[in-house]
């Protein structure tokens, strides 16, 4: 099986997604030529020619209301948004209009078709505008799916799953690992559910949950607990919206302890709403209260980002914390 | 109101039909084209106008050098956009504000901000006005009326309209000048900054740096039409297009505008057609995306080169002067960058401070909890951990150069 990192992982599901369909398009700033700032989309142009994969003008919310009219008229837009920070001017497009195109309409018309790729997330030195997670506001309106993958295998899975999904998809890819993930990808086409949450380690002492990036960082806390004697379960929620409740519930009855991590913000962060939904199913089981390990409710910092993100260090000491409860 | 001429047949009109001229005085030999006069100039501001586009290009040759050299995280040049930012920011008021995109060093040059400030904001140390949460260049200057570099593209300039439209109700007789590329002029928030400044009569320049790439994106992806400046007959306002490597041009251009903006009240677009000489920033490589011959043909516009022959040719410059300028100001620069280099970060406090007036409660938990971490792992945390307990030492270099990749 070839290796490959995140990037090149993402290039091979668009290639594979526009050779197999010719109604796919990719297209969004500097996308063409010059295959994206971070080369996911490299040579898409030349083998698929200009109509098919192009630059935009820079405006996101042209872009994706232009999207979300293709994806209407039966096409299948992947629209690149340059940076997860660069969202909000296409947030009325998105949150109003992808979202809400089927519904509204009584299923007359829908954008199915649409997905918006965007690279996400801090640890690499990006400062304020270049390093937000901002998942958590589009979890909060239904009629959008929410996918982060974590390695290079899975960002060919599920964004084959979600160019191929009957519903609109927001792929968050997370930027740090765009490089530095290298795995086993299988060169054939595969996909991989949108919707259910992955079990990457069996333990019976605490549940540690988190998505993207996170993932590589839990790792690491993990080996530190487990050198001490604490067991681990831990699971990549993989798609935030909608999320795989049961997997969670079901890890949580057996451990009775819950540390859930992301790096936005903890107020209104997705972490929120899988602590209240746990707490309901598994009140009577938990033995300890759900730790949350979060950025801090600021913006994100440049110079002090090392202290600011929740690094491995910060779950080591939850977990340690929500098994000495 | 204007009379509406009606017709009796379909006749559609594209706007083919106008062709903007360009405003140009200034030939690259340094002699004024025929017939044409240049402003009015005295030597001592012709030479702070020199020596401010002057500094610049050493500043950002400098600066690159430093981010190769993995001592600084990140970078921008505004290298062969120095007539137009600088030519612009002489026209003004010194009291006016600027609203910039982020290319914009050389109007705080010309303002006299410090190489001391620069490299602060640059390093992002102790001495930040920005309290190191921006990437470098995202410089601000409350003293120099210069406004805080936000990235993302185009947000400013309805904001110039509005902050313009409050001077204009205080009565101050300042006007405000927006920077932005061609690219963001793509952007909603320009149409939106536009309009609004038209229909409201606000005192608003609107400076558009024509420098022909956004990214890799070359302005033939970006616009169909002849330029920005037609966009300005859509919402009734000035407009003129201005050689934007011509530091004369721009500046009698832009004198007019101001007269327009704070005398009448009305809003002007000026756009400057130039080229962005150097990498889009510090994590770009235009090789991709453009041809050696294309920038070649550019290199020999250089707005500064146009300048210097002017100032030889009467009798303000030379090349010895030129050379011992360049030389003192190569060895200041890499001075304070020594010094800049040394100051320790912003504190830990940094973090939660400035989100709101105060520090709610809740930020305050959030920080008390974090230094506890820190104190239980002081090695893992070496710059928080030193504000926390100044005996405290880093292992390693003070700053580590992202690996920061794509536009700002
Ligand atoms: C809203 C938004 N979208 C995308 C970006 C990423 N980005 C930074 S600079 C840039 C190109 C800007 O080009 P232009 O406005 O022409 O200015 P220039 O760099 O040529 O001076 C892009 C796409 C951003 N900063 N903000």
């Amino acid at each position: 099986m070839p290796r490959m990192n995140m990037l090149q992982a993402i290039n091979n599901a668009l290639d594979i997604a526009m050779a197999e369909d010719d109604k796919v398009l990719c297209f969004g700033e500097d996308v063409g030529v010059f295959g994206g700032v971070f080369r996911a989309t490299s040579h898409l142009q030349e083998k698929y020619g200009r109509d098919r994969c192009f630059n935009t003008p820079l405006v996101e919310q042209g872009i994706i209301g232009f999207a979300n009219g293709l994806a209407a008229q039966g096409s299948v837009p992947v629209a690149e948004i340059q940076f997860a920070d660069y969202i909000f001017p296409a947030f009325d497009q998105i949150v109003n209009e992808t979202a809400k195109f089927r519904y509204r309409s009584g299923d007359l018309f829908n954008v199915g078709g649409l997905t918006i790729r965007t690279p996400y997330g801090g640890g690499i030195s990006g400062g304020h505008y270049h390093s937000q997670s901002p998942e958590a506001y589009f979890a909060h309106t239904p009629g959008l799916k929410v996918v982060v993958p974590r390695n290079p295998y899975q960002a060919k899975g599920l964004l084959l799953s979600a160019i191929r999904d009957p519903d609109p998809v927001l792929f968050f890819e997370p930027k740090r690992l765009y490089r530095a993930a290298v795995g086993e990808v299988p060169e054939e086409d595969y996909q991989l559910p949108i919707g259910e949450a992955e079990v990457t380690k069996e333990g019976s002492d605490v549940t540690v949950l988190g998505w993207g990036a996170q993932m590589e960082v839990i790792e690491r806390a993990v080996e530190l607990a487990e050198k001490e004697g604490v067991s681990c379960e831990v699971i990549d929620l993989r798609s935030i919206l909608p999320w795989d409740e049961d997997t969670v519930v079901e890890s949580v009855l057996k451990t009775g302890r819950l540390v859930i991590t992301h790096e936005a913000p903890r107020t209104g962060g997705f972490a929120g709403e899988i602590a209240a939904t746990i707490q309901e199913r598994c009140f009577l089981y938990l033995e300890s209260p759900i730790e949350r390990v979060t950025g801090l409710d600021t913006p994100f910092p440049l110079t002090l980002e090392k202290e600011y993100l929740p690094d491995h260090l910060k779950i080591f000491e939850a977990i340690k914390a929500s098994v000495a409860f | 109101m204007t009379t509406t001429h009606d017709v009796y047949a379909p006749s559609f009109m594209t706007g083919d039909e106008f062709h903007i001229p360009t405003f140009r005085l200034l030939q690259q030999d340094g002699t004024l084209f025929e017939g044409a006069e240049a402003p009015e100039l005295d030597e001592d501001k012709a030479l702070k106008i020199y020596r401010a586009m002057l500094i610049t290009r050493v500043l950002d040759e400098r600066m690159m050098a430093a981010q190769r050299q993995g001592r600084l995280s990140f970078y921008m040049q505004c290298t062969g956009e120095e007539a137009a930012v600088i030519g612009a920011t002489a026209a003004l008021d010194d009291a006016d504000m600027i609203m910039a995109q982020y290319r914009e060093q050389g109007a705080l040059v010309y303002r006299g901000f410090s190489y001391d400030e620069f490299m602060n904001q640059l390093f992002g140390n102790e001495l930040d006005y920005g309290k190191g949460r921006q990437m470098p260049i995202h410089y601000g200057s409350r003293k120099l009326h210069y406004m805080t570099i936000s990235s993302p593209l185009a947000t400013q300039i309805p904001q110039a309209t509005g902050y313009a439209y409050g001077q204009k109700l205080a009565g101050e007789g300042h006007c405000t000048i927006t920077f932005f590329g061609e690219g963001a002029a793509s952007e909603g928030d320009f149409h939106a900054a536009l309009n609004m400044a038209s229909v409201h009569k606000v005192p608003v320049i609107f400076f558009c740096r024509n420098n022909g790439y956004a990214i890799s994106t070359p302005s033939s992806e970006q616009f169909a039409a002849d330029g920005i400046a037609p966009r300005a007959f859509g919402y009734r306002m000035h407009v003129i297009r201005v050689d934007g490597n011509d530091v004369l041009a721009v500046y009698r251009a832009t004198q007019e505008a101001r007269k327009l903006a704070v005398e009448m009240n009305q809003p002007v677009l000026i756009e400057a057609m130039t080229y962005r000489l150097a990498a889009h920033s510090s994590s770009d490589d235009p090789s991709g995306y453009r041809s050696r011959k294309e920038e070649e043909a550019w290199r020999e516009k250089d707005p500064i080169l146009r300048m210097q022959r002017w100032l030889i040719e009467r009798g303000w410059w030379s090349e010895e002067r030129e050379k011992e300028l360049q030389d003192s100001l190569r060895r200041e620069v890499l001075e304070t960058m020594k010094r800049a280099e040394k100051r320790p970060p912003p504190p830990l406090e940094s973090l939660v401070t400035d989100v709101y007036a105060d520090v709610t409660p809740a930020l305050q938990r959030q920080l008390d909890a974090l230094k506890t971490h820190i104190r239980k792992h002081p090695d893992a945390y070496p710059k928080g951990a030193r504000s926390l307990d100044p005996d405290v030492k880093a292992p390693g270099g003070e700053h580590k150069a992202g690996d920061e990749q794509g536009g700002a």
